[in-house]
């Protein structure tokens, strides 16, 4: 007898397999709001009510679905208790979509079906009753708002200043300066938002589904394959080895010029490098007969020495890892000593302003390795289309750079690839990367069939990419006056078995970091080097974060040394506005300028906050946070360039439509930075109308000529630079033509919302329309933008912390970060990025750590080894905004994604220090690790 | 995740029926989590489900609790308010020999909430899969260990012995169940139960993962009874006989010392050993003070960490 799900009303005929999760099965049925961020249970992505009670359907037997009534986000607003508002949407999605409680919106299906549930208790409690449902984008802040439907934004109550200033526009609606809600806001509640994944099944016939064999050695060679017990396997229709890989060496880093990383990588290679290593792909109808298909591999290897530390790797006779390839034609720079990339400057004399200090700071920083965990996993489907045409939907950063690479490495005219990104669930610097992409195009293209590859969450941790562990031995000295006269730093990055990025994160490191500060005498010595473990790649500040880690605890410890305030120390020796910005070269950059320079209101910002704050706790008797707590403060400044070095491009196309809207295509991706809000207000403020008048097309290679891509915080200085000029060229365009059919002068017609004004006449834009249409002309204009100038942004934060002497707890009683973002484009969002980021880093700072074994192997390979902030973990921080309009930016306006996260780590760490005396220098600063500290300090516990 | 390599769900709860390659099926949060067995050991083919056994969930006598091990998480949470109401808990007889005088019900929430799971997955979690699972950060097995829970297990051929929790789980992810035997339920004697109790948590984050578990008892007959958890591979009870009272804080020190050797306390990315040593003295003396204090004199005790005590904290 057969017993069916009732699925958001509807009997479902199918029957679940006996091993299946309710996850998968809720998704062949079509409901794809129903999302895998972990499928084990921990996410909370994947939410859905089974008779009325909230559940992970990932970790939920479907089998026992049967006979019950599921409700998914597609059937929430229409739930019996699902009472629904006017725009038919559950109360709770309602809240959502008016709070913006999302970013990349790949949690908030299930933010929504767990919230939805709860009662004023679990409303109040949401430390707890949130334990379950991980955002990674947010810092948890607009998601309490959504889900408390908390009245007013910015709340007036709460300890922010929002925006507001001279330099400041007032907010027009859907234009600049508005909270303009993000244009995919609707299908993001709903669960209709279409991720990479998300396509319809049975859009894609005959899709087969491709599983990697994975390399359980650190280094070998892989001598023989045998496939013929996993050919037998029914399902399994092919496996590929690396003797059907190209011959071709790339790198899975993407940047505008393939040239900035090392080709060091094949599809699948002969030598395997680290464990989790791709050595063979088995594609099959289906997932579960292409694991079965791996398990029945016979790999013969021949097992290599390898070696695990950077420190160990340098040494003279270690394993080399790229020993077979030419330093040139590969770009590695001493392959024989598994050198990456290395650089070596000195500025002025360190010897001399060592010897003019009265005080002299030295220490060893050490970073970890940071997972980006962006909710949604690597994934890509390739088709092939009947003239031969591949198409590649991907969850990537950079569809266009992605075309480029697949048609070098499959020696393929760029015009026979498409890439094409749904909205992304997530990036931080991971989805700069072409990890599935190849893999499934090589498939599609040798079977002629949809191919799909889905990372697991453990493939995430093991075998994609991390932040690059920094280890910097940094020397600094400082006069009694508060000069600092040397700076010299010794930095060794561990790029893991392939060097994507290591040359661009070493340099970027050592760059912005080391320019904030005018100090004469700057000496670097960097190496980025091979190791036998997981790779690093491009993360959120791509270096900065660890070079600020360090550079900003050692001006602490400076300034303690000399007895100065540490922010009185800072501002004395950071550059202001004018002044050269000098890291490893003589010259400043020739391109980066002060569009405008506010880094000194943002100190100003954090000094006047946690000064207020301190009051507060005075105020409020605590500044006694009881026996055991000790309690500090402390601070770190950022800085950073507006977009990336040689050259980031990027197109877009605003055309009018019949309906007197606009559509605006655009090459970058959105993955929640809110990049396609951005752009729609900055084309409505062009216009001259309101942003929901625009639509965003975006992130599809057929699009636009080309796109650089949504890294290096370009998203709005750079392609919202393209639109803004598109938009603004076309606001030309149908005043033109407006004046020609109304027979007046051009500078007599203005654009309003729906219309054209024609000396006083209101003309509708549908008019101009099919005006224009009729006469054969097409309303639609070209921008672009090559991303220079470049201009520089600023962050500072500040902390104030307790921490327990006797249990090494830490809790954060203040958090505070000014941000110098030019003219704000949109409060709310850049409010949520900044958010976000402190959130990210705070975890970066105390908990996460990628933890790799003696023998090369990464232990921490679920959500439950590597912890990420949760709600309970992330205070809810105060966010103020320099007032300045930058010269470069579109409208004044800078960059604000990856900065934010740079400032967090030494700022705590500082406050840290100067609660309890104890320099942390290295990272996660974890509870049981501070504890141990206090404790060999004879701290009285 | 999905489990692909199963073929079959057999609802049974006959020990008789496993082979090898079975995996009994009771919430399936752990199972549906970690895949099952590793690759490299005998895939699983088939999931006996214990869905439809019908087994009560709780039953609450004068002689104490007994909970199937198929009850939920969230059925447990529930129970201290479902014995506050009129219903099939509570026929109205309850006395001071039965529910009414039974403090001890007070570690039953913060032991739930010691999950670093969420309280959906409490809706088909059970709290037999949680002594299974064996982890040293089991709360159940705190909460059962420190109860003097008592195990009942069923094998093949109607054979059935029972287990003290806190010698049901061996180590990190072990368990004294041999291949096919099935957990059927755990009784909580009514003698523990009129206990007095003080709970203690340590996590490396905010409602994270028990580093350390500590759960002190102080019995009618002046008995005393530590229970450390989370801190160590597996529970360590230190037993102080009826009438010896709480002891002296050198007694408590020298009896640790004794009964948890270095080894023994539990090394991973939720917690250092050291530390999970110094914390385990440490949150043992606070019980020892809170224990100690007559309940009626008022004394607030230092409470490090979370969910304690539970008075007033409104969940």
């Amino acid at each position: 007898m057969t017993v069916v799900i009732g699925i958001n009303g509807n009997q479902s005929e199918s029957q679940p397999r006996p091993g299946q999760c309710l996850r998968t099965f809720l998704r062949e049925q079509g409901n794809l709001g129903v999302k895998k961020g972990c499928d084990a249970g921990d996410c909370g992505a994947c939410t859905v009510h089974v008779d009325g009670i909230p559940v992970h359907s990932c970790i939920y037997p479907a089998v026992r679905a049967q006979g019950k009534e599921v409700t998914t986000i597609e059937g929430l607003a229409g739930a019996p208790n699902g009472a629904s508002t006017e725009a038919g949407l559950h109360p709770m999605q309602q809240q959502f979509l008016d709070r913006q409680g999302f970013q990349c919106g790949f949690c908030t299906a299930g933010m929504i079906m767990t919230a939805a549930t709860f009662d004023q208790a679990q409303k109040e409690n949401l430390d707890r009753s949130l334990k379950g449902n991980l955002c990674r984008c947010t810092g948890y802040r607009s998601i309490e708002d959504a889900v408390c439907g908390h009245e007013g934004y910015p709340d007036p109550g709460a300890q922010t200043s929002g925006v507001g200033g001279r330099e400041q526009p007032d907010p027009r609606p859907g234009q600049l300066g508005d909270d303009a809600p993000a244009p995919a806001s609707l299908g993001v509640v709903t669960g209709s938002a279409p991720y990479a994944l998300d396509v319809p099944p049975g859009e894609l016939h005959g899709l087969l589904h491709l599983k990697l064999l994975r390399s359980p050695h650190a280094h070998a060679r892989v001598l023989n394959i045998d496939a013929t017990t996993a050919l037998k396997i029914p399902g399994v229709v092919a496996v590929f080895t690396h003797e059907d890989s190209p011959e071709q060496l790339f790198s899975s880093a993407q940047h505008e010029l393939y040239t900035d990383d090392p080709d060091d990588t094949r599809v699948l290679d002969d030598v395997v490098r680290f464990i989790g290593q791709r050595v063979a792909a088995v594609v099959a109808d289906s997932v579960g007969a292409a694991e079965a298909g791996t398990r029945a591999l016979k790999v013969e290897y021949d097992v290599l020495d390898a070696v695990f530390t950077p420190q160990d790797a340098v040494l003279p006779g270690a394993p080399v890892l790229h020993g077979d390839k030419d330093a040139e034609t590969s770009r590695i720079a001493r392959p024989l000593q598994n050198v990456a990339a290395e650089l070596h400057s000195e500025l002025g004399d360190v010897a001399a302003g060592f010897a003019k200090a009265d005080f002299i700071h030295e220490h060893t920083y050490r970073t970890q390795r940071v997972q980006h965990v962006a909710m949604e996993t690597h994934a890509s489907i390739a088709s092939s289309d009947d003239d031969g045409r591949l198409t590649v939907r991907t969850s990537s950063q950079v569809p266009f750079l992605a075309r480029r690479t697949l048609a070098r490495v499959f020696g393929l005219p760029e015009e026979q690839v498409r890439v094409v990104a749904g909205r992304v669930g997530g990036g931080f610097g991971g989805k700069q990367e072409v990890l599935t992409e190849d893999i499934v195009a090589l498939a599609a293209l040798k079977l002629q069939r949809p191919v799909q590859l889905e990372f697991t969450r453990t493939e995430q941790f093991t075998s994609s990419t991390v932040r690059h562990p920094f280890t910097v031995r940094l020397k600094a000295g400082a006069t009694r006056e508060g000069e600092l006269t040397a700076l010299q730093l010794e930095v060794l990055t561990n790029t893991g078995a392939y060097g994507n990025h290591a040359p661009g994160v070493m340099f970027h490191g050592c760059g912005e970091s080391l320019g904030v500060y005018k100090c004469r005498n700057k000496k670097v010595d960097a190496q980025a080097v091979y190791t036998n473990t997981v790779p690093s790649g491009a993360f959120r500040g791509y270096g900065l974060s660890q070079m600020i880690f360090a550079i900003e605890s050692g001006m602490d410890e400076l300034a303690i040394g000399i007895g100065m305030d540490p922010l009185e120390f800072r501002s004395r020796n950071m550059v202001r506005e004018g002044d050269q910005m000098l890291s490893t070269h003589p010259e400043p950059q020739e391109d980066v300028h002060y569009g405008s320079y506010g880094l000194d209101q943002c100190i100003r910002l954090v000094r006047g906050a946690l000064d207020r704050g301190r009051e507060r706790y005075r105020a409020a008797g605590l500044e006694d946070a009881g026996p055991g707590w000790v309690t500090g403060e402390g601070s770190a400044l950022s800085m950073i360039d507006t977009a990336p070095p040689r050259g980031h491009f990027a197109h877009s196309v605003v055309r009018l439509l019949p309906d007197g809207t606009y559509a605006a295509d655009v090459g970058t991706a959105e993955f929640g930075n809110g990049t396609s809000t951005v752009h729609a207000q900055l084309a409505a403020t062009a216009l001259s109308t309101t942003s929901s008048r625009i639509t965003i097309r975006q992130s599809d290679t057929d699009l636009v000529p080309h796109d650089s891509g949504a890294f290096g915080s370009t998203g709005t200085v750079v392609a919202g630079k393209a639109t803004l000029a598109a938009a603004e060229d076309l606001a030309v365009r149908i005043r033109a033509f407006a004046a020609g059919i109304r027979r007046v002068q051009s500078s007599g017609c203005v654009l309003e919302g729906d219309s054209v004004i024609c000396e006083g006449t209101r003309v509708p834009l549908t008019e101009i329309f099919d005006a224009a249409a009729q006469a054969g002309v097409e309303l639609s204009a070209d921008g672009q933008w090559g991303g220079t100038p470049r201009s520089v942004a600023f962050n500072v934060h500040g902390f104030r912390v307790a921490v327990n002497t006797g249990t090494g707890e830490l809790r954060i009683l203040q958090s505070v970060q000014a941000a110098d973002a030019g003219v704000v484009v949109n409060p709310r969002q850049c409010r949520g990025q900044i958010e976000g980021g402190i959130a990210q880093a705070i975890g970066a700072a105390l908990h996460e750590e990628v933890h790799v074994d003696d023998a090369g192997k990464v232990t921490t390979d679920v959500l439950r080894q590597y912890h990420i902030p949760t709600f309970a973990d992330v205070p809810r921080s105060e966010v103020y905004f320099a007032d300045t309009n930058d010269k470069l930016g579109p409208l004044g306006a800078k960059s604000m994604s990856e900065s934010p996260f740079n400032p967090v780590a030494p700022a705590l760490a500082n406050a840290i220090r100067n609660a309890t005396g104890i320099r942390f220098g290295e990272l996660p600063m974890r509870r049981d690790l501070l504890y141990l500290r206090m404790k060999e300090a004879r701290m009285p516990r | 995740m999905d489990l692909n390599t199963v073929e079959a769900v057999i609802p049974t709860a006959d020990p008789g029926q496993w082979r090898p390659g079975d995996a009994w099926l009771a919430g399936g949060t752990v199972l549906f989590s970690d895949g099952g067995p590793a690759v490299d050991e005998q895939p699983l083919k088939r999931l006996l489900d214990l869905g439809s056994t019908g087994w009560p969930a709780i039953t609450v006598t004068g002689e104490g609790i007994e909970l199937a091990a198929t009850c939920t998480v969230a059925e447990l949470y529930d129970l201290p308010a479902d014995l506050n109401k009129p219903g099939d808990l509570n026929d109205g007889s309850a006395t001071a020999a039965g529910p009414a005088d039974w403090p001890s019900l007070a570690l039953i929430r913060p032991c739930c909430d010691s999950f670093v799971a969420s309280f959906k997955v409490w809706n088909m979690s059970t709290v037999g899969g949680n002594l299974c699972t064996a982890l040293p950060a089991g709360p159940m097995i705190s909460l059962f260990a420190a109860l003097d829970g008592l195990a009942t297990v069923l094998a093949a051929g109607g054979i059935s012995r029972t287990v003290p929790v806190a010698d049901f789980v061996t180590g990190d992810g072990q368990n004294c169940l041999a291949p096919g035997e099935l957990l059927r339920s755990i009784s909580l004697p009514a003698a523990a139960l009129r206990s007095r109790v003080a709970f203690r948590r340590l996590s490396l984050s905010n409602l994270g993962r028990s580093g350390v578990l500590l759960i002190g008892r102080l019995d009618a007959d002046a008995g005393f009874v530590l229970t450390v958890t989370a801190a160590t591979r597996r529970p360590v009870q230190l037993r102080f006989g009826s009438g010896s009272g709480v002891p002296q804080p050198a007694v408590l020190q020298r009896a640790i010392d004794d009964a948890i050797p270095d080894r023994l306390y539990h090394d991973d990315v939720h917690g250092l050993p050291a530390w999970r040593k110094d914390m385990t003295y440490r949150l043992a003396e606070e019980i020892r003070v809170e224990l100690a204090a007559a309940p009626d004199e008022g004394i607030q005790p230092y409470v490090s960490g979370d969910f304690w005590p539970p008075a007033g904290q409104g969940w």
